[in-house]
């Protein structure tokens, strides 16, 4: 059955503004989507006037700035800010990117910042994410083979063989994709959602692994793969520029000539 | 003393961390039978090790050129400026191979040569026979290496089903009265729940604590936690004047540029175009160790021949190199240069600078990651059940300079060594030793602290403050001079931790408190650093020290060790360099002077 996330208290209200300095002259503001679990309070929305004169270019420089300067309890998750982690996934203006490879002046007019969607929220902008973890190790996602070579060396596979991998190994398992696609939204129980099948078909692709018959009858249910509908707002929302939904029917057509 | 609910768990191994140290100890711990917990505050492939660009360095000698492990552990016995242990780094290089292959077999997608094998790329340093030309050695997964290897290392802990506690903060050790380590405390994010892991064997890796400067690769985690609990635990740091400035952090920016772009042709020029490493190094050129071209680079900018409206940085050329080799072989940097700066490597040149990239100093373990605290009687007194790993471990393989990819190799062969270890001295399933209440209550005690200090400090700006005095005083050169007032500086910055205010209350994913605690834990870290900085009175390495310009092997060939007490007192003292092989198939390596 298609279960409903939406937060307990689902209406937004209105929250702080935080002026920037009077001398500033260069003035965006942000607003971003609050919520803490610590009160009954619905979730709200507070308004921060950032200085750009001093700040750096990505909306992560200026989520830090916040946080150091006007309210240091602005939560989010960030780690590497030059976008190979994965943790500053959010939904900025409209799209669900990465905080720290989006570039403030790419939004016009005021940056509205939101957790991912369709997420169970923990605060702020952190969603709780252990659903699509569960999902990731449910399609077993490591090497199967039982052909290592003996002589201690490396198994061999051709430049050619290796460049199937290109453009699925690469993913830092942000989300943004699953949480752009509405099959996901509406089925996340059952539907593994673009990245996990992305990750799936890593696999199903690598000449080394010897359990592709096997990972293919796993993913052979009408809701685990076949949900995809090829809404295709998972390629374009992902901030790495990777095509989950390439992927997806790169599966489908494996399974057909099964 | 806020009264709280804590819930036990009893492993008989606990990990702390999930970069790539921790997780192949993990893999390695738990595939053995023991009971493993791993506990990370981020989720394990967001740990710094996903970073990591240009390659792990083996001497698998697929490029066919000769090499072997002897001529890697001499060009990294070199590198380190003969401050590194020779009997730990011939069994880092000899274990190299063997890691990397099992690296493979696992499943990293490492780039291919034309026969399907590995592909290695140049790395600086690192030379066939002795220097007399650069070596193939750096085994690359495009320039995305760390990310390959640690997603891989994630997917094995997967399958053997080691316990994962995510997003736990660990707050300190749990130190029993005779000095043994049994356990750990923990924060869980989520929740704001305290939990103790107990465990026979406690293994830190942690990382490294870039964030002690203001500029520098690191992630924003980066903020060498275990060290602190280390020097909390009444355990000394060793050898932490040694940070490596890596040559090609993107200015403005501070993200890195591997050195594998040097590696694949890139080559750095001054405002006059000059190609300057070529009068610097010139068998090795850009190519040579990372503290030498660093150097270079600031003597360029400081005689003025830097770049720019403000000559203050240097320019890094890959627009000479073929198109679909950037595409194939560094398409990371591509995009990194292009989203930070702007640049499009096939046209013009990235402006790069200096930046804070590698810890060598750490907590000192001995091989096989035990770790060790200095008695009168023994200088290699052994901690029972610590070990710690990776970027915090100071084994020392690195000495006063690491060489490129011998980071990833530490973390996996150290890794691969710590759960060898344990599992020959760990007993599955028995009993483990308890800490006393007190050392509980000096944890939360410390937490408490943190949490409901109302002083007037942000921590955001008293962590700048601090990123500035280091970045000031402690640089690429350094003077006594420059080191003392740092000295100074730094204690008058530490003493303000006691006015510090954290505004969120809340314990649910706290981060202006965890941010508090990394910052506690900073502090300690920058006045170990810039103290024994300004002891050292000689240049090796990373240290270099106008006053003190030569290398003084008679005097100074030995291993810092500091310890820190909670009123910030340190004490010193000294270990030798291990200048012994493990075997007969390598011979110890004389100190000469290192010319590249
Ligand atoms: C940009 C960049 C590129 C690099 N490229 C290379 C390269 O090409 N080759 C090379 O050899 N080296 C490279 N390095 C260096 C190398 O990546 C690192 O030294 C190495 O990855 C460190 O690994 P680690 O496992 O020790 O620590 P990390 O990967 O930093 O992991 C630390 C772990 O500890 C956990 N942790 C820390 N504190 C706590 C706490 N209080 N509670 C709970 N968990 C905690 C973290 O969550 C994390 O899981 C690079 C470094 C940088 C910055
Ligand atoms: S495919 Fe792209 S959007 Fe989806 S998880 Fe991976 S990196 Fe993120
Ligand atoms: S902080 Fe790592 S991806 Fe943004």
């Amino acid at each position: 059955m298609a279960k409903f996330k939406l937060p307990k208290n689902s209406t937004l209200t209105k929250g702080v503004t935080h002026k920037a300095d009077s001398a500033a002259q260069n003035v965006k503001t942000f607003e971003i989507y609050r919520w803490s679990p610590d009160d009954d309070a619905n979730p709200r929305i507070d308004s921060f006037e950032v200085d750009l004169d001093r700040c750096g270019p990505m909306v992560l420089d200026a989520l830090i700035k916040i946080k150091s300067e006007q309210d240091s309890s602005l939560t989010f998750r960030r780690s590497c800010r030059e976008g190979i982690c994965g943790s500053c996934s959010m939904n900025i203006d409209g799209t669900n990117t990465l905080a720290c490879l989006k570039s403030i002046d790419d939004v016009k007019g005021t940056v509205k910042i939101y957790p991912l969607p369709h997420m169970p929220v923990v605060k702020d902008l952190v969603p709780d994410l252990s659903q699509p973890y569960r999902q990731l190790t449910s399609i077993e996602p490591w090497l199967k083979s039982e052909t290592a070579p003996a002589n201690g060396e490396e198994r061999r596979q051709s430049p050619a063989e290796r460049e199937k991998l290109d453009g699925l190994w690469e993913c830092v398992l942000c989300f943004s994709c699953s949480t752009a696609c509405p099959s996901y939204w509406w089925n996340s129980d059952e539907y593994l959602g673009p990245a996990v099948l992305l990750q799936a078909y890593r696999w199903i692709a690598d000449s080394r692994d010897d359990h592709k018959a096997e990972r293919l009858e796993a993913l052979d249910d009408s809701f685990a793969l076949y949900r995809c509908h090829t809404i295709m707002n998972c390629a374009k929302t992902c901030p790495k520029g990777l095509n989950p939904g390439k992927a997806i029917a790169s599966i489908k057509s494996e399974m057909a000539q099964r | 003393m806020t009264a709280y609910e804590i819930t036990d768990h009893q492993y008989d191994v606990v990990v702390v961390g999930a970069g790539g140290a921790g997780l192949r100890a993990t893999l390695g711990m738990a595939a053995s039978g023991l009971k493993t917990a791993c506990i990370s505050k981020v989720f394990p492939t967001r740990s710094h090790t996903v970073a990591a660009q240009g390659g792990i360095g083996a001497a698998l000698n697929n490029m066919g050129e000769g090499d072997n492990w002897q001529f890697h552990m001499y060009d990294t016995v070199k590198g380190s400026d003969w401050l590194g242990d020779q009997d730990a780094i011939e069994y880092m290089c000899r274990n190299a191979i063997p890691a990397v292959i099992e690296l493979e077999n696992y499943g990293v997608p490492f780039s291919r040569t034309e026969e399907g094998k590995i592909y290695q790329r140049p790395f600086g340093g690192h030379t066939l026979d002795h220097g007399k030309s650069m070596a193939r050695r750096a085994c690359a997964a495009a320039d995305r290496t760390g990310h390959a290897i640690l997603h891989t290392l994630y997917q094995q802990c997967l399958k053997y089903a080691a316990h994962f506690h995510i997003e736990y903060y660990v707050l300190d050790l749990l130190m029993t009265d005779a000095g043994e380590c049994a356990g750990v405390i923990a924060l869980c994010m989520e929740d704001g729940r305290l939990h103790r892991f107990w465990g026979q064997q406690t293994v830190l890796a942690t990382g490294g604590y870039g964030r002690v400067y203001f500029s520098c690769t690191s992630a924003h985690t980066c903020t060498g936690d275990g060290n602190a609990m280390a020097l909390r635990a009444g355990l000394p740091l060793q050898d932490m004047e040694f940070v490596q400035f890596h040559p090609t952090g993107v200015y403005g920016a501070g993200v890195l540029i591997t050195e594998g772009a040097r590696g694949e042709g890139g080559y750095l020029t001054n405002s006059e175009g000059e190609r300057f490493m070529e009068r610097f190094a010139p068998t090795a050129k850009d190519l040579a160790s990372r503290d030498v071209v660093s150097r270079a680079m600031t003597i360029e900018i400081n005689e003025g021949r830097g770049v720019g409206p403000n000559k203050d940085h240097i320019m890094l050329h890959l627009e000479h190199i073929d198109p679909d080799t950037l595409h194939v072989r560094l398409p990371g940097i591509t995009e990194t240069a292009r989203i930070f700066c702007g640049v499009d490597v096939t046209r013009e040149p990235i402006p790069v600078l200096p930046t804070v990239h590698y810890n060598m100093g750490g907590i000192p373990t001995n091989y096989h990651g035990e770790v060790l605290s200095p008695t009168d009687g023994d200088e290699n007194a052994v901690v029972p059940g610590l070990m710690a790993i990776g970027e915090a471990a100071c084994v020392s393989v690195h000495g006063a300079n690491r060489l490129g990819t011998n980071s990833l190799l530490d973390i996996v062969v150290f890794g691969r060594a710590a759960a060898h270890r344990a599992s020959e001295t760990v007993t599955a399933g028995a009993a483990v030793a308890k800490a006393p209440q007190s050392a509980t209550d000096k944890a939360l005690d410390r937490f408490d602290r943190m949490r409901h200090a109302n002083g007037s400090e942000s921590v955001a700006q008293l962590r700048l403050d601090m990123q500035h005095a280091m970045q000031r005083h402690a640089a690429v050169f350094r003077s006594s001079e420059s080191l003392s007032t740092g000295v100074q500086s730094m204690d008058k910055i530490a003493s303000r931790m006691g006015q510090l205010g954290v505004a969120d209350k809340s314990l649910i994913w706290n981060t202006d408190l965890i941010e508090a605690l990394e910052l506690d834990n900073l502090m300690g870290q920058a006045l170990v650093t810039i103290r024994s900085a300004d002891q050292r009175q000689e240049s090796r390495g990373a240290h270099a020290h106008e006053d003190w310009p030569e290398r003084d092997d008679e005097n100074w060939m030995k291993h810092t060790v500091m310890w820190l007490d909670e009123n910030n007192k340190s004490k010193l003292a000294y270990r030798k360099v291990a200048m012994n092989t493990l075997s007969n198939d390598v011979a110890p390596i004389p100190p000469a002077q290192r010319v590249y």
